[in-house]
Parts: structure tokens; C-alpha cells; sequence
């Protein structure tokens, strides 16, 4: 199960950055997902909803998952492409000498979470 | 009750990246070599493994790490055949192996040695994402796999230095163009080796045994 491994790692950073903001729970996960990381957004969020119970602050958190385009550059002829269509092979001149702009990244982007206080939610300075 | 948004904008794999950089750094330091062993499930990692260690024990310190969802099949294995130091890490229902896991595999096997091979979890997709510190990867490509494998897992042949076609025994009996698979290779990592071996046999294993030797001596 390829997804649920990214999915601890998202679930634990998430929880920690929630604690150190002394956050009550997280509501929501923001990511942003190249669609040639290899990952499947419907298993992604299937794991994440199933992994999230075990966590202190993620447990009622929805996941949204932004997807970027996979973008390829060719070197031969300067051109850009879209990389789910035409792969490592340049549509316009047929170079295999390309390589990936933007589309494999898995990042978090933000979360948001209900705090008590109406005020802070930097880290605790005191720590 | 207010709801308010950190941002965090942080890749997945940066905690894991910079826990890898430790771990080749402090390889680095003791003079340890630490190769990624990656395929297909099937492929031979382990007969491989047993005889290129075999060759290399005689002259150097070799020690190696097992991964496996479950089992100690492989490490009783290579223990047995290679009488080398192995441990059997489990990643507990985890499809691959990251730098943590690793580390703690390492700490296990202890100190002394010029060459530890880990030999990761059976999947060609989620361990090429997974950095797991060591100083250089290979790929192992079975004959009966085809050679197509390198256009459909591209991520895996892109991130190692080496990749062993296996099983080449086997060539008479399957349609497998040695030639387009070097060249699949080649169009995915132009700076990756490519050794066709015969573990079986024996066929061309002195040149996989070189490239360790040489790849020994320059780091």
C-alpha cells in the first residue's frame, strides 16, 4: 500500500505543527499533488480517513488535495509540454532529451485548526 | 473556538531527506559504503546478493540488511550462505524502507565494516521515494521481467547508479532484447551502469564484482 506510507508521514507532520501552534484539532489538510508523483488521490484520501483516528489532532481533519500539472521541458527545441500526454518523448520534435518542470512534488501546504485562545498561535516562545 | 490556517508549505519527504543526508554523512565518516538494493518481488535479489557477497567477503568487510514486510526468510538465507553479519528489519506492513528505519538496521549490525547492502522491500515504486541514506543505489532487472520495466517505473531507474539485468540464464526462453533494454535505461539515466549477470551461472559476475571494487576503492 504505496499511499498509506506518504499518508503516515503527512498525518505526523501535520500533528506535530498542530501541537507546537498549541492547536485544539485540526479541521482541514491542504496538499499539493503533482499528478506524476505516483500518487492516486482516491486511495490517498481513502488511507488518510482510515490512518487520521489514530492521530492526537487530525481525527475530524478532511484532506483537499490540489493537483499541479505534470509540465516537461525539452532541451532539444526549447518547448514545454504536458507530461501525462506525450511522456519523455517532445511533441514538437521528438527529442527524449527533456526533462520534468513541475508535477512530481508532495507538499503540505497548510492546515487549518480551531484554537481556543483568539490570540498567538506562533510557537510557544517560552520553549 | 477560533479557526485560523498555518502554513507549512513543506514537502513530504523533507524530514526524511535531511535524516538520510545524517546517515551518508556519518558513513561517510567511518568509511562505510551502503548500497540500496531495489526490484521487482522475484527478480533475485537474494541469489544475487549471496553470490556477489561471496566474492566480495574475501577481501573486504561486508554486512547486510534485510527488508521485508514480514519474515526472516532472506536474512536466515544470506546468513547462511554468505556466514555474513545480517539483520532482518521488518517495516511493519510499509511498502519501503525510509532513512529512520535504516538508521536503526544500522545501529544494530554496529561498526566495522567497508560494505553493507540493504536489501529493500520487493516494489519498484514506493522505495525510489523514499531516500534511505545510503551512498548508492542499484536496480535489478530479471530477464523474465521484460524491458519495458524501465518506461513503466521510471523513478526507481532514474535514482541509481547501477542496474543489474539478472538472470540472463534465462535469455534462450524469453523474448528480451539486451540492446533496447540498455537503451530504456538510457533514456531514463544516461550516467546509470548496466551489468547483464548470471548469478546462476556465473556468466560476466567478475565485471558486477569490478564495479563494486572500483566503486569501493573511490569513495
Amino acid at each position: 500500500m504505496h499511499e498509506l506510507g506518504i499518508v503516515m508521514n503527512v498525518l505526523e507532520q501535520a500533528d506535530a505543527a498542530a501541537a507546537e501552534y498549541n492547536a485544539e484539532k485540526v479541521m482541514k489538510v491542504t496538499m499539493e499533488v503533482g499528478e506524476v508523483s505516483s500518487i492516486v488521490p482516491d486511495l490517498f484520501i481513502d488511507a488518510f480517513n482510515w490512518a487520521k483516528k489514530k492521530t492526537d489532532y487530525l481525527k475530524d481533519a478532511e484532506l483537499e488535495m490540489i493537483i499541479i500539472e505534470g509540465r516537461t521541458y525539452c532541451k532539444s527545441c526549447g518547448g514545454t509540454y504536458r507530461t501525462t500526454e506525450h511522456g519523455k518523448k517532445c511533441p514538437y520534435c521528438g527529442s527524449v532529451d527533456t526533462y520534468l518542470l513541475t508535477g512530481d512534488q508532495v507538499i503540505i501546504k497548510d492546515i487549518e485548526a480551531l484554537f481556543k485562545e483568539a490570540t498567538g498561535g506562533g510557537p510557544d516562545p517560552s520553549e | 473556538m477560533e479557526v485560523r490556517t498555518i502554513l507549512l508549505s513543506k514537502s513530504v519527504f523533507e524530514d526524511n531527506d535531511r535524516a538520510a543526508d545524517e546517515l551518508r554523512a556519518a558513513l561517510r565518516r567511518k568509511g562505510t559504503v551502503l548500497v540500496n538494493v531495489m526490484s521487482s518481488p522475484g527478480a533475485g535479489k537474494t541469489t544475487l546478493l549471496v553470490a556477489l557477497i561471496r566474492r566480495l567477503a574475501k577481501s573486504r568487510r561486508i554486512g547486510v540488511m534485510e527488508a521485508d514486510i514480514d519474515s526472516d526468510v532472506d536474512a536466515v538465507t544470506v546468513a547462511k550462505e554468505t556466514g555474513c553479519p545480517c539483520v532482518q528489519l521488518h517495516t511493519g506492513g510499509m511498502c519501503h524502507l525510509d532513512a529512520g528505519m535504516t538508521g536503526q538496521g544500522l545501529r544494530e549490525l554496529g561498526d566495522g565494516f567497508d560494505l553493507i547492502f540493504l536489501e529493500n522491500v520487493g516494489n519498484l515504486v514506493c522505495p525510489a521515494e523514499y531516500d534511505t541514506g545510503a551512498t548508492f543505489s542499484m536496480v535489478i532487472l530479471s530477464v523474465p521481467e521484460g524491458t519495458d520495466k524501465p518506461l513503466k517505473y521510471p523513478l526507481v531507474f532514474q535514482k541509481c547508479d547501477l542496474v543489474v539485468i539478472s538472470k540472463t540464464d534465462a535469455l534462450p526462453y524469453f523474448d528480451f532484447d539486451l540492446e533496447e533494454c540498455r537503451r530504456n535505461v538510457g533514456e531514463r539515466n544516461g550516467g546509470a551502469c548496466v551489468i547483464p549477470v548470471s548469478a546462476k551461472t556465473g556468466e560476466n559476475m567478475d565485471a558486477l564484482e569490478n564495479w563494486f571494487i572500483k566503486k569501493l576503492t573511490e569513495v
